[in-house]
C-alpha cells in the first residue's frame, strides 16, 4: 500500500519542495527590514484555559509570514491577537507583550478600533457584507470618514486585489451574487481600502476552488511590496509557495491528557523549514508524516 | 492482496404478512394527518363562508361613512373603524422603536454572565404568555387612572403596545441573532466601532425580520378586545375619533352589535367582522411579502 511504502522511508526533501520555497528571501535580508511586531512571550486563554502558551517571534515588514500547525494549535487564535480580535470573545485573555513598531499593542491608552483600522484581516470563509460591490469596498472608508475620493479609492483597492475587470460594469450589483473566489478578493480589496499597514488572512484560500487558490497566491506576491502579510493556512504546500517567514506551531498535551495547548515549536525562513527544520516534529509535518 | 469478498448474510424473506401491516400502518398515519389539516383548515373555510354569507349585504357604503346609530338602517361603523387604524399606527410608532432597540440591547450589548440580563430575558418570555385582559386592568389602574390619560385613544394604544412588545422583541431579537456572526466581525475588522457595526451591518440585514415580526404582532394587536373593553373603548360613539378623545374600536363595536336583538345587527355584526378581517390579512400579506423579497441566503 502507498502510504505504508512512503513510512518505511526516511522523509525525502525533494527538490521540487525547494524549487517552490525558492521565491522567499533569505534570512539576512528579511532581518534587515524593520520588524513590524514583536512578539515576547504571549499567551492566551479561554475562560482560564491556556490555548496558546509561550509565543515569541518578529515579524518584519513587506514579507509574508505564514503560521501552520495542525489543528488546534492556536494558529488562528494567535493571529487574532494582532488586530485584537480575541478582544471580541468573552472570556478570552492575552498575556504577554505584542510590540507594533515598537509600541505596546495591548497599552492602556491603545483603542483596539485604531488598531484594527492599520492592521486590516481577511477570514477563513468569504464574509461580504449583504450590499453592493461598491458598498463592501466602501464600508471601511466610510466608517472612517474618509469621504472624498471615495470612487478612486474603491477602485484602486478593487485594483489592486486584482478584481476590477471582473466587476467594474456591476459595482451596483450585490456582492453575495460573486463566486467564493470573487467574494474573497473582494474582501481583501475592502481590506485594501483603509490602506492597512498589515493584513492579516485567516486561512484565505481554505474554502476556495484550485484556480481561485492561485489567484489568491498570486495576489500576496504582489501586496507585499506595499504590505507586511500574515497568513494563517493549514496548507503546506501554500505556505511554501507564498511565505518568506513559516512558524510552526503544534498542540502539546499535559501527561494526563487533559489540557492542551497550542506551541511555537519553530520559527525560521520557509526554506529552512520546508528543508532543513531543526525540530523532529517539524519535520514530520512538513514530510507529512502527521497531521 | 486478495479481496474476500464477505457473503451477506442469508435473509429471511420478509413475510407477506408484515409488508401489508406496514403499508396499512403508512395509509392509517396519512389519513391521521390529512384529517388534522382539515380540521384546522375546514374550520377556517366554514367561519369565512359563514361571515361572508351573513355579512355580505351589509357591506356598503354607509358602513364605512356613517357613525353607529340605534337603527340598524342607518347604522354604520365608521368612527370604530377609524379608531382601529388609529390604534394600529399608534402600536406601530410605539412599539417598533422600543422593541427594537431592547432586542439590540439584548442580542448586542447584554452581557449574560450578569444576572439582570438573564431575569430580564426570562420576563420578556413570560410577558409574551400573559393574557391581554391583564394588561387591561393594569391599563386601567396606571394609565387611565393612575396618571391619568382617560379613557382616549391614546390609552388605548399604549395597553396594545404592552400587549404586543414582548413578541415584536422576541421576532426583533431573532431576526438580529439571524445575522452571521462573520458579518460582524468582518465590519469590525475593518476598524468600525460597535455602534457603527450595529447600525450600518447588523440593523440593516435584520430589517425584513423585524418588519414581518412586527406586522404580525400589529395585526394582533388590532384584533384584540378584551383590554380595549378594560380602558373603556365605550360602544356608542358617534363622531370621528381624536387622539386624546373617547373611541371605540372595531372588535368593540363587532361585540356590541352581536349583543342586540334586531337581526339586521347581527348582518352588520358580519360585515364589521369582514373588515377587520380584511385588515388583518392584508397586513399579514404585507409581512409575507416582506419576508419573501428579502430573504437571504448567507
Amino acid at each position: 500500500m502507498v502510504t505504508s511504502m512512503s513510512q518505511t522511508e526516511s522523509p525525502q526533501i525533494d527538490s521540487a519542495r525547494i524549487a517552490q520555497v525558492s521565491r522567499g528571501l533569505d534570512r539576512a535580508e528579511i532581518e534587515r527590514r524593520e520588524k513590524v511586531f514583536s512578539v515576547v512571550n504571549l499567551g492566551v486563554s479561554y475562560n482560564g484555559k491556556p490555548a496558546l502558551e509561550d509565543v515569541t517571534l518578529d515579524v518584519h515588514t513587506n514579507t509574508v509570514t505564514a503560521f501552520i500547525g495542525p489543528s488546534g494549535c492556536g494558529k488562528s487564535t494567535f493571529i487574532r491577537c494582532f488586530n485584537r480580535m480575541n478582544d471580541l470573545i468573552p472570556g478570552a485573555k492575552v498575556e504577554g507583550t505584542v510590540l507594533y513598531h515598537g509600541a505596546d499593542l495591548y497599552g492602556r491608552a491603545v483603542d483596539p478600533v485604531d488598531v484594527r483600522r492599520r492592521i486590516g484581516m481577511v477570514f477563513q470563509k468569504p464574509n461580504p457584507f449583504p450590499k453592493s460591490i461598491y458598498d463592501n469596498v466602501a464600508f471601511g472608508p466610510r466608517v472612517l470618514g474618509l469621504k472624498s475620493g471615495l470612487d478612486e479609492r474603491v477602485e484602486k483597492a478593487l485594483h489592486d486585489a486584482a478584481l476590477w475587470d471582473e466587476v467594474k460594469n456591476r459595482l451596483k450589483d450585490s456582492a453575495l451574487g460573486l463566486s467564493g473566489g470573487q467574494q474573497q478578493r473582494l474582501c481583501i480589496a475592502r481590506a485594501l481600502a483603509v490602506e492597512p499597514d498589515v493584513i492579516l488572512m485567516d486561512e484565505p484560500a481554505s474554502a476556495l476552488d484550485p484556480i481561485s487558490t492561485t489567484r489568491i497566491e498570486d495576489l500576496m506576491h504582489e501586496l507585499k511590496r506595499e504590505y507586511t502579510i500574515v497568513i494563517v493556512t493549514h496548507n503546506m504546500q501554500q505556505a511554501a509557495r507564498v511565505a518568506d517567514m513559516t512558524a510552526f506551531f503544534s498542540v502539546l498535551v499535559h501527561e494526563d491528557g487533559s489540557a492542551r495547548r497550542g506551541v511555537l515549536v519553530e520559527y525560521d525562513t520557509t526554506a529552512k523549514i520546508f528543508t532543513t527544520p531543526a525540530d523532529k516534529r517539524t519535520e514530520d509535518y512538513v514530510t507529512g508524516r502527521f497531521g | 492482496m486478495t479481496l474476500v469478498e464477505h457473503e451477506r448474510p442469508h435473509e429471511e424473506p420478509t413475510p407477506e404478512s408484515s409488508r401489508e401491516s406496514r403499508a396499512w400502518r403508512n395509509r392509517l398515519f396519512k389519513a391521521a394527518m390529512l384529517f388534522s389539516m382539515l380540521v384546522a383548515f375546514g374550520t377556517l373555510v366554514v367561519l369565512l363562508v359563514d361571515t361572508i354569507v351573513t355579512g355580505w349585504p351589509a357591506i356598503e357604503w354607509k358602513l364605512f361613512s356613517d357613525p353607529p346609530s340605534t337603527l340598524p338602517e342607518e347604522a354604520g361603523g365608521r368612527p370604530a373603524i377609524l379608531a382601529t387604524l388609529y390604534l394600529g399606527a399608534l402600536v406601530l410608532l410605539l412599539s417598533v422603536p422600543i422593541g427594537v432597540l431592547t432586542a439590540i440591547y439584548l442580542e448586542e450589548y447584554a452581557n449574560r454572565e450578569r444576572w439582570w440580563n438573564r431575569f430580564i430575558e426570562v420576563n420578556i418570555q413570560n410577558l409574551a404568555a400573559v393574557p391581554s385582559i391583564v394588561y387591561g386592568i393594569l391599563g386601567l389602574a396606571f394609565i387611565v387612572r393612575g396618571i391619568g390619560v382617560g379613557r382616549v385613544v391614546f390609552a388605548g394604544g399604549l395597553i396594545l403596545t404592552l400587549v404586543v412588545l414582548p413578541t415584536v422583541v422576541v421576532a426583533s431579537r431573532e431576526a438580529i441573532r439571524s445575522v452571521p456572526d462573520s458579518i460582524r466581525q468582518g465590519a469590525f475588522a475593518l476598524g468600525a466601532t460597535k455602534w457603527q457595526v450595529v447600525w450600518r451591518q447588523v440593523l440593516p440585514a435584520a430589517i425584513p425580520g423585524m418588519a414581518t415580526g412586527s406586522i404580525l404582532a400589529l395585526s394582533r394587536a388590532v384584533g384584540e378586545t378584551a383590554p380595549l373593553i378594560m380602558v373603556g373603548a365605550i360602544t356608542y360613539v358617534a363622531f370621528d375619533p381624536e387622539l386624546f378623545g373617547a373611541y371605540t374600536a372595531l372588535p368593540v363595536q363587532i361585540y356590541n352589535w352581536t349583543k342586540q336583538p334586531d337581526p339586521e345587527f347581527q348582518t352588520l355584526a358580519a360585515a364589521g367582522a369582514l373588515v377587520l378581517l380584511v385588515i388583518v390579512l392584508t397586513m399579514n400579506a404585507v409581512a409575507i411579502f416582506l419576508r419573501n423579497r428579502y430573504r437571504r441566503q448567507w
